[in-house]
């Protein structure tokens, strides 16, 4: 990894081939090698982490699909919810496609081994969640299948065992730094490296999908793990590709305060409820119908504004409680049992005896790397808004399809992340059917990736330390982009983010090991995250209206004539716009509606 | 508060050491992870241990904690005795400083075949299960792989080639338990013999340390029990 800069000896540099190269080992990377394993194809899965640690182990509450086991349901109010949720920025044609796919996903699952909780006559539990209805806006639906609040857990542990069977070539404990593009723009493959002894293997594909993950990092208060720092998108914006939609970030309404960890959604499909420091049900106030199950972005406005209205709870008034006891210790113990341990051992508090105070928490990144239905990355040529880049796929919480518009729906990111990280394989089998051969991959586009794996070694006069940009970075995006937004904070935030990004330039990492090197690694995710932070501030400074998760104090409405499109931010171009995709593929389009709950 | 921690970089060192640390100012209920955190962030950035989800559920940070093997995130400082010996988890081979190689545990991961075998074809909709018959799989399912029971059990000490250890047994009868698998007999058969299965001597240390309130042990003992039954 010290080589020489200017001397890089091709022939000492590993070289894999594959027909496919997955970057993720999380849900949508691990549904997509299994299709492709059981395709006979030679598919190799690159993951920073050992595959079950990654993010969508923590996922609690659940995944929807219109199984219609415990209310009536069909997809297609699930599709009407979601556009709705997603206020009217998601595209319908990619949103009909993952509603309709829903049941079978779920099914599927079932059949790799995912142990759902179960109703007495033997079918799939399903609990109410956040913005789901009957009948177009009706009644409350009960959609979410739910394995206990360890959903997450059961589906990545069954998916990777699954993955044992079918014989998936793992690549466990690589870090993917940069693609491997051609001068025709043709995605030919990564630049990894080994983190357990620092070797660097170029592993060449006809085809690569990007599954790495969210950015929740991004933020100081975060239910995310330390490892979703938006790496595939970072990758992508080097290789010249656009980010979406990335001021759309979603904070969950109920992390524990101060904190960080996630009380799921469920909680609240369950029975419980948000009380402020007045004693009060709030959420009666701002979501009359649909109360404490409103739309996230809902919820989190109302607790923020409860807070800054001087009606919080605790001494200084700066959260407000989530009360579960009621339930009774039974239902938390059958249903809820995780939350219920994270609760004893983060705060010493049982939520079977005592409410939980919480507050919203950056959570999910609705925007990312765009594609269509087929996980094909898009980007704008010309006219054409979008033109595939080929060889390239992105699935999961890195892609921005884009199902969930403004704002996310719980339960519908699992389902995001299996949906398309199947309709991204079958693309690609596809594909390879059409393009059988390895291209030549020319020693220059080569090198040129290789020369910069060892940039944080060689760059920088060592002023700046990862820590502490990162701090600065955190702490920045939480006071500058968070639940409520204006003209004047963005402004500020954006000259300070674009600071950051010029001092990581005097980043030098003093840890030269080549053996388990985390610093190291650490120094490629902030650059990520710089990366994902420029794409994220810059759009929201620029949307002068309020919809979904992005709320500006200076512009309260939704403004559809001007602002119902998609923005997309680059190194290269800056920002850029694009039109949403309103037209579904066999019903009529839902066409935006105030929105109330 | 004072740390001793183990360090050793087979770059550098021909045998490991102990490295002391000291942090100030830490809030009650701090974890031992974030305390690591700040060591690494502010103090000495080539401190190395793996990291990530921060509440127990990823299984990335087994360690042994004062002797006791478990989950920095999930630790709290004020529950241990100063000074806090920080170690690797014992009886893996050490990659560097935290870092144990897993390659051993995972094989005998892979080696029960932990995943669901279904012969017939499958139905259009979800395989039946009675809420009693999940009810089984309950204690088996939620282990993170997070290997403080196996490296806290001397018979895997002792035979980690030849005896499975308590985590992969602990799989093994998930899929043994679970109503709709349809390799019970086979599954049992592979784990006959005096080594697989049988050089469990109950000595329960698994399920001392198991950071997520499993029953290794129980589980053995299950599987015993059902091979018993099968004999007769
Ligand atoms: C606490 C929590 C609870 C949630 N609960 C729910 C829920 O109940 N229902 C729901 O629908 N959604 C939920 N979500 C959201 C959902 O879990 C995630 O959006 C989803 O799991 C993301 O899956 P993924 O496959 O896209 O990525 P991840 O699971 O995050 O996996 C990313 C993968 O990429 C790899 N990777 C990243 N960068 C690199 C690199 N540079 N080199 C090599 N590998 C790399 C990682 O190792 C990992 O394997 C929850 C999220 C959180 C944070
Ligand atoms: S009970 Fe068995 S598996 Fe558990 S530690 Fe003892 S010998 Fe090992
Ligand atoms: S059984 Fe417990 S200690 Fe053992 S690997 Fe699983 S979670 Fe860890
Ligand atoms: S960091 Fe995930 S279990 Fe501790």
């Amino acid at each position: 990894m010290s080589n020489d800069t200017n001397s890089i000896d091709m022939s000492s540099i590993e070289r894999r081939q594959f027909d496919t190269l997955i970057i993720g080992a999380g849900g949508g990377g691990l549904r997509a090698s299994l299709q492709l394993a059981e395709a006979d194809l030679s598919v190799a899965v690159v993951s920073k982490v050992f595959p079950t640690r990654s993010h969508t182990v923590a996922a609690q509450g659940g995944m929807n699909a219109a199984l219609a086991n415990v209310s009536p349901d069909n997809w297609h109010w699930h599709m009407f919810d979601t556009v709705k949720g997603g206020d009217y920025l998601g595209d319908q044609d990619s949103i009909e496609y993952m509603c309709r796919a829903a049941p079978k996903a779920v099914y599927e699952l079932e059949h790799f081994g995912v142990p759902f909780s179960r109703l007495d006559n033997g079918k799939i539990y399903q609990r109410a969640f956040g913005g789901q209805s009957q009948n177009f806006g009706g009644d409350q639906a009960a959609r979410t299948c739910a394995a206990a609040d360890r959903t997450g857990h059961a589906i990545l542990h069954s998916l990777y065992q699954q993955n044992i069977r079918a014989k998936t070539h793992f690549f466990d404990e690589y870090f993917a730094v940069d693609l491997l593009k051609d001068d025709e723009g043709r995605v030919l493959g990564a630049v990894v490296f080994n983190i357990q002894d620092g070797q660097i293997t170029v592993i060449e594909a006809k085809t690569t999908l990007l599954a790495t993950g969210g950015a929740g990092q991004l933020f100081k208060t975060t239910t995310n793990a330390l490892i979703n720092t938006g790496d595939g998108m970072g990758m992508a914006m080097r290789a010249g590709i656009p980010l979406q939609d990335m001021e759309f970030f979603q904070f969950h309404p109920t992390g524990i305060a101060g904190r960080g960890m996630l009380i799921t959604e469920g909680a609240r499909g369950e029975g419980g409820y948000l009380v402020n420091g007045d004693g009060e049900r709030l959420m009666e106030r701002y979501a009359p119908k649909a109360k404490d199950l409103a739309s996230r972005d809902v919820v989190s406005r109302a607790i923020a504004i409860e807070v800054r209205e001087g009606r919080g709870c605790g001494p200084n008034k700066d959260h407000v409680m989530l009360k579960l006891d009621h339930l009774g210790e039974a239902v938390i113990q059958k249903r809820l049992p995780g939350i219920r341990q994270t609760c004893i051992t983060f705060l010493g508090i049982d939520p079977a005896e005592a409410p939980i105070p919480v507050f919203p928490t950056a959570h999910y990144t609705m925007g990312g790397i765009p594609t269509n239905r087929y996980g094909q990355v898009v980007v704008p040529v010309k006219d054409t808004p979008e033109e595939p880049v080929a060889g390239l796929y992105a699935a999961g919480e890195c892609a921005c399809v884009s199902v969930h518009g403004g704002n996310r729906l719980g339960g519908n990111s699992l389902l995001d992340i299996l949906v398309f990280g199947r309709a991204a394989a079958n693309h690609i089998i596809g594909y390879l059917k059409e393009n059988k051969y390895h291209r030549v991959i020319d020693d220059e586009v080569i090198k040129k990736v290789v020369e910069k794996v060892n940039r944080f070694d060689q760059q920088g006069s060592g002023d700046e330390t990862v820590a502490g940009l990162r701090k600065e970075l955190k702490q920045t995006m939480e006071e500058h982009c968070s639940v409520f937004r204006n003209k004047e904070i963005l402004k500020q935030g954006v000259d300070k983010v674009e600071q950051l990004a010029q001092r990581m330039k005097n980043v030098k990492v003093d840890d030269q090991s080549f053996t388990f090197n985390t610093a190291r690694v650490e120094a490629f995710e902030l650059e990520n995250l710089m990366a994902c932070a420029l794409a994220t501030i810059h759009s929201a400074y620029a949307r002068e209206e309020s919809r979904g998760a992005h709320s500006r104090t200076d512009f309260i409405e939704r403004d559809d004539k001007s602002w119902m499109r998609h923005s997309l931010y680059s190194f290269e171009n800056g920002l850029d716009y694009k039109p949403v995709r309103t037209r579904p593929l066999s019903v009529e389009s839902f066409p935006p509606k105030p929105r109330v709950y | 508060m004072k740390f001793k921690i183990y360090r050793f970089n087979p770059e550098n060192d021909t045998k490991p050491h102990v490295q002391d640390y000291e942090l100030n100012d830490i809030e009650p209920g701090t974890m031992l992870l974030a305390a690591l955190l700040r060591i690494k962030d502010e103090q000495d950035q080539t401190l190395s241990f793996r990291r990530s989800c921060g509440e127990g559920v990823c299984g990335s940070d087994g360690m042994n904690i004062n002797g006791v093997n478990g989950l920095a995130c999930i630790t709290p400082l004020d529950d241990l005795k100063q000074p806090i010996e920080v170690k690797p988890l014992p009886g893996l081979p050490v990659i560097r400083d935290l870092i144990i190689d897993m390659d051993q545990f995972y094989k005998q991961y892979r080696a029960v075949k932990p995943y669901l075998i279904v012969n017939d074809p499958m139905p259009e909709v979800e395989l039946p299960q009675t809420p009693e018959q999940r009810e089984r799989l309950d204690g088996l399912y939620e282990c993170v792989l997070c290997a403080c029971c196996s490296t806290a059990c001397p018979s895997f000490w002792w035979n980690p080639d030849k005896f499975l250890g308590p985590a992969a047994l602990l799989q093994a009868s998930r899929f043994i338990e679970d109503s709709r698998d349809q390799d019970f007999e086979k599954r049992l058969e592979e784990l006959e013999g005096p080594f697989k299965l049988f050089r469990c001597h109950t000595i329960m240390n698994c399920v001392h340390v198991c950071p997520k309130g499993l029953n290794p042990t129980k589980a053995i003992g299950r599987i015993k029990a059902k091979m018993v039954t099968r004999s007769l």
